[in-house]
């Protein structure tokens, strides 16, 4: 009894802790890779011990920066509401994660580890129901501070994150007619094969490409970064977190990232195959090569690898966001509004539609 | 209908241009392209390859000087003859025609009867001038010049900015003139 706590406990640590350094490593990847982007150099000054590190120790300059800022709550604004929307909007920024698996089966000392926090029949339900609650904190922000910008910001993020959740939703009915299943973990699973005479992974991608393209347009959509930054628009209404500075503020920024993380793991779950590695099979113990041969992998060596595989295509989507968030200029509020309900939405009807339509053909 | 104006169509687009798509293709393939271009050259740099190579366009200044052109007016400095003594015989043209009267000096009598005059005393407030090069072109002896490319003009105090004889005397020239 108190073994399984111990491994809940850890498996939550290893998925959180994942999290949480992955979008703390984002703040660093966005800034070098922005400027590798635009011909700079990027962070360099920080230093530990004059070892400048590429840049790194600024993850820690910023913690401590932020830390030590004088922490602001506007005058007449109840303090504990103040404090609560950063919070809120931190919480449920993470909790979307514990859906999604990050591996397969571990056997460790004779038992079986389902390498998921939550196995639940309704993961993708859960994990979107989550995701559309973020809207919750980001209107508090703008609604308790008592500026006009923010509120404008929240009624801005109000107007965009309800329209896309719509699409966000329905955008993920074909992926989920054509595996027959809600639970993340059998999703992937799914995935865990190959078609086309053993060349091609069974990754959703190559079945639904129009899915796929129209979630990681809302993914993006939200989390409320360029070019769907309207909720902020810093370079008009700064948006719902106007009147937050220190930590308060960190904590929004950080949210932000974590949402990047989030979306790219439901992106990786979803449609990339999640943990699965192309050609790896546990069955079969090991690499079945489309041309025939095989390679043996002892079966811990099979169950690491695909946890390896996992953060490694995260990591690979979290960069093409973050080479979108660089590349295209930003939408007006109108446009963005446009683009979710007369455009995406329909598509993703009509996407949900041909998909049933095939599978009623092919029954 | 107030004033004349010409109404400009747009060229109609097929569905394929206006879905955006290719546009945003094009564009991610263009920063990607850079990414991963700088992102080898500088791990190449980090591994002594390549270094006749820049990797992103950035000087990495104070470490690294920056370039200057020969045209660039920086900091006064003032000539001197072979014997050591200042070609400046303080006629007052420098002083006269300086648009920020920043220029400021003292005259003495010298034994030489070739030469009228000689500074006592040569001030160029930094904080007041304005860079136009005026001083040097007005100068009939060649006796001031703006080649000393040093550009780290800050101080913490007004007087520091006060730049005197001694100083202006005693600069090298950052680019040698021919």
């Amino acid at each position: 009894m108190v073994r399984t706590l111990w491994i809940e406990v850890g498996k939550a640590l290893y998925l959180f802790g994942g999290l949480m350094g992955l979008a703390a490593i984002l703040t660093w990847l966005e800034r070098k890779q922005s400027a590798l982007m635009q011909d700079r150099v990027g962070a360099n000054r920080a230093r530990i011990f004059g070892l400048r590190l590429l840049g790194l120790p600024h993850i820690i300059t910023d913690a401590v920066k932020l830390l030590t800022k004088e922490d602001f709550v506007p005058a007449g604004v109840p303090a504990w509401l103040h404090a609560m929307a950063p919070w809120v909007t931190l919480t449920v920024a993470c909790l979307p994660a514990a859906a999604v698996p990050f591996g397969h089966v571990l056997y460790w000392g004779g038992q079986a580890i389902e390498l998921q926090l939550m196995d639940m029949q309704v993961g993708l339900v859960y994990a979107l129901a989550i995701a559309s609650m973020a809207i919750y904190g980001v209107i508090l922000a703008g609604w308790v501070t008592r500026n006009k910008w923010a509120v404008l910001g929240s009624l801005r993020a109000a107007a965009q994150l309800i329209g896309f959740g719509v699409v966000l939703g329905i955008s993920l009915i074909g992926p989920v007619l054509l595996y027959g299943t809600l639970n993340l973990q059998e999703m992937v699973r799914w995935q865990d094969a190959t078609v086309l005479g053993g060349w091609l992974p069974r990754w959703g991608i190559f079945f639904q490409p129009l899915a796929f393209l129209i979630f990681l347009t809302v993914g993006i959509a939200e989390t409320k970064r360029i070019p769907f930054d309207l909720p902020e628009g810093e370079s008009e209404i700064i948006g719902y977190f106007l009147e937050y500075s220190g930590m308060k503020f960190g904590a929004f920024f950080l949210a932000d990232f974590i949402e990047t993380v989030v979306v790219a793991m439901l992106t990786v779950t979803v449609f990339l195959g999640g943990w699965s590695v192309p050609y790896l099979s546990a069955d079969q113990g090991g690499f079945v090569w489309p041309w025939g041969a095989h390679t043996a992998v002892p079966p811990v060596g099979v169950t690491l690898l695909q946890m390896a595989a996992f953060w490694v295509k995260v990591f690979a989507v979290c960069w093409f966001l973050l080479l979108i968030r660089w590349t295209l200029p930003r939408f007006r509020i109108d446009q963005a509004v446009r683009l979710g309900w007369q455009y995406l939405l329909p598509l993703s009807v009509l996407n949900t539609f041909g998909t049933a339509a095939v599978l009623l053909i092919r029954q | 209908m107030p004033g004349q104006f010409k109404k400009v169509r747009r060229p109609p687009e097929n569905w394929w241009v206006r879905s955006y798509l290719p546009a945003i293709l094009q564009g991610l393939w263009i920063t990607a392209r850079h990414f991963f271009r700088n992102l080898f050259i500088f791990t190449a740099h980090r591994f002594g390859l390549l270094k006749h190579v820049r990797a992103g366009v950035v000087y990495q200044w104070p470490e690294e000087p920056r370039p200057v052109a020969p045209r660039y007016r920086g900091r006064h400095r003032l000539l001197k003859r072979p014997d050591g003594t200042p070609r400046c015989v303080a006629c007052y043209m420098c002083e006269t025609i300086c648009p920020a009267e920043c220029i400021h000096i003292i005259p003495q009598e010298v034994p030489d009867p070739f030469i009228e005059k000689a500074p006592k005393a040569f001030y160029i407030d930094l904080s007041k001038c304005i860079f136009c090069g005026y001083c040097v072109e007005a100068c009939p002896e060649d006796a001031i010049r703006m080649d000393v490319f040093d550009f780290r003009l800050a101080s913490y105090d007004r007087f520091q900015m006060v730049l005197d004889m001694e100083t202006m005397l005693n600069s090298e020239p950052s680019v040698p003139y021919k």
